[in-house]
């Protein structure tokens, strides 16, 4: 049992720490897990990992209808969307826009960003340490903010001041976050709701399918017990004695 | 086009004012997630269909007209992702009937979900699988054994329609403040406090009703 678990712990690591996803890769990760787990799943209740899972394409999208603020530098009539109204762009005057609208005016030439609060260099170290700190929770980041930067980066790196700072910055975040989020995993002690606090939408993309066929695991053997509900993710209290009747199934 | 502007993160959609494209975003998400194919949302979807015809007809007449091409292509844009949204809601429920065709037709409760070209897709594609199984397949097994629902004649239910995996962990957030009973009636009843946008893994079954009456979002 404790060499399987090591197999998927080791397999989820790499892909952890991987770039962004293709659906390839995650594909790979399903197979896998499928071949190591099938003696759970029942034909009637395979899940079918394609219907439920997101891309990261399709996580960016969700996040291209966060507002960010722009200055535009030119003239321009109220925009009358499916989704919403946007008004006179007049030029030196700030204005709120979805980020699909933001990126699109910039790539023409039609405004500068004024970037948001969060994504400068004194509030992402202090983020940095926070995170970096051991045992501390995930620090309050926007739900988005992986693909804000990233959009940001790719198309308006001169409106960010210090840019090549904050990127780095912003990976380093992101990295601190993908090993606590691995290494909270690996304490999973059968839960029936686990509760994530200030994860952002790409992460939970990422440890979506293995959290869930886990969680899956460890409802099915745990089914006729009273099961501890526990806060996983404030590692403060990583594995203490729940008065749990059955033995852990992982000894770490 | 009777549209508001969101206010603030579109992340939280407010009380008083949400567009239809926010509803359907949020339709979207949660179909994606859900296990089981989720009650049909004719209504948003109808509104949906004529904003995007009106709004394809007005590009017509930007074109014509001469108007900057640059709004014509914003506009096109936001047509773009509104379509985009509304095709991939319906695609992914197509999928899912494809998925558990007989189950979707076995109960009431379970047809009522779909809408009326759903029903007419979902019976066709059942009365062909159901055919060509039988053709090539179930003629040639022993009497006991022809049935496409079930096993054996002896089976008292339907074992061979695969069912909807209620018991899978999805993603959820809530909007308000409330409170979980984590187990279904007769187990213990161990509650937890939901404050609002807390993301929490928990099994579909639990927040399978909180979703229906739209408390809780798929993420």
């Amino acid at each position: 049992m404790s060499t399987r678990d090591d197999y998927i712990t080791t397999l989820n690591f790499s892909q952890l720490c991987g770039q962004y996803l293709s659906l390839w890769q995650f594909s790979i990760l399903e197979i896998s897990f499928v071949c190591v787990e099938t003696e759970i799943y029942p034909m009637a209740g395979q899940t079918d990992p394609h219907v439920s899972l997101f891309s990261p394409e399709e996580v960016e999208f969700m996040a291209e209808d966060e507002l960010v603020e722009i200055v535009p530098n030119m003239n321009m009539e109220p925009l009358n969307f499916i989704a919403g109204d946007f008004g006179r762009f007049i030029p030196q005057i700030p204005i709120q826009v979805p980020l699909w609208l933001a990126v699109a005016l910039k790539r023409r030439g039609k405004c500068t960003f004024r970037p948001p609060g969060w994504l400068s260099v004194d509030n992402l170290t202090q983020v940095l340490e926070a995170e970096r700190e051991p045992q501390s929770k995930f620090q309050a980041l926007p739900f988005s903010y992986v693909e804000i930067a990233r959009l940001l980066f790719d198309h308006a790196r001169d409106d960010i001041p210090d840019m090549y700072m904050v990127r780095s910055l912003v990976e380093d975040i992101r990295d601190v976050r993908l090993h606590k989020l691995e290494n909270n995993l690996g304490t999973f002690l059968g839960t029936s709701a686990v509760k994530m606090e200030n994860v952002s939408a790409m992460e939970v993309n990422l440890v979506r399918p293995f959290a869930r066929r886990a969680l899956e695991a460890f409802y099915k053997h745990d089914k006729p017990e009273v099961v501890a509900d526990r806060n996983t993710r404030s590692s403060r209290q990583p594995r203490e004695a729940n008065d749990e009747p059955r033995r852990p199934l992982r000894q770490r | 086009m009777a549209s508001s502007s969101d206010m603030g993160s579109a992340d939280f959609e407010s009380l008083s004012s949400t567009s239809d494209v926010e509803l359907l975003k949020r339709a979207w998400r949660n179909e994606k997630a859900a296990p089981e194919i989720l009650p049909y949302e004719g209504d948003l979807v109808e509104r949906a269909k004529g904003q995007i015809e009106l709004v394809e007809e007005n590009i017509e007449a930007y074109v014509e007209n001469g108007i900057d091409p640059l709004v014509v292509s914003l506009y096109q844009m936001d047509l773009d992702r509104t379509q985009f949204l509304l095709r991939s809601y319906l695609r992914v429920r197509l999928l899912k009937i494809e998925k558990f065709m007989f189950h979707s037709l076995k109960s009431e409760e379970a047809e009522s979900r779909l809408s009326e070209q759903e029903k007419v897709f979902a019976r066709r594609c059942a009365d062909d699988l159901a055919k060509h199984f039988e053709e090539s397949v179930l003629r040639k097994l022993p009497e006991n054994y022809q049935s496409v629902l079930k096993q054996s004649l002896i089976s008292e239910v339907d074992d061979m329609v695969p069912e909807p995996h209620l018991d899978t962990f999805v993603v959820c957030r809530s909007k308000s403040h409330f409170t979980l009973n984590l187990y279904e009636e007769g187990e213990s009843t161990q509650t937890e406090e939901m404050d609002r946008g807390d993301l929490y893994f928990i099994r579909y079954k639990i927040v399978k009703g909180a979703i229906e009456s739209g408390k809780m979002d798929l993420i």
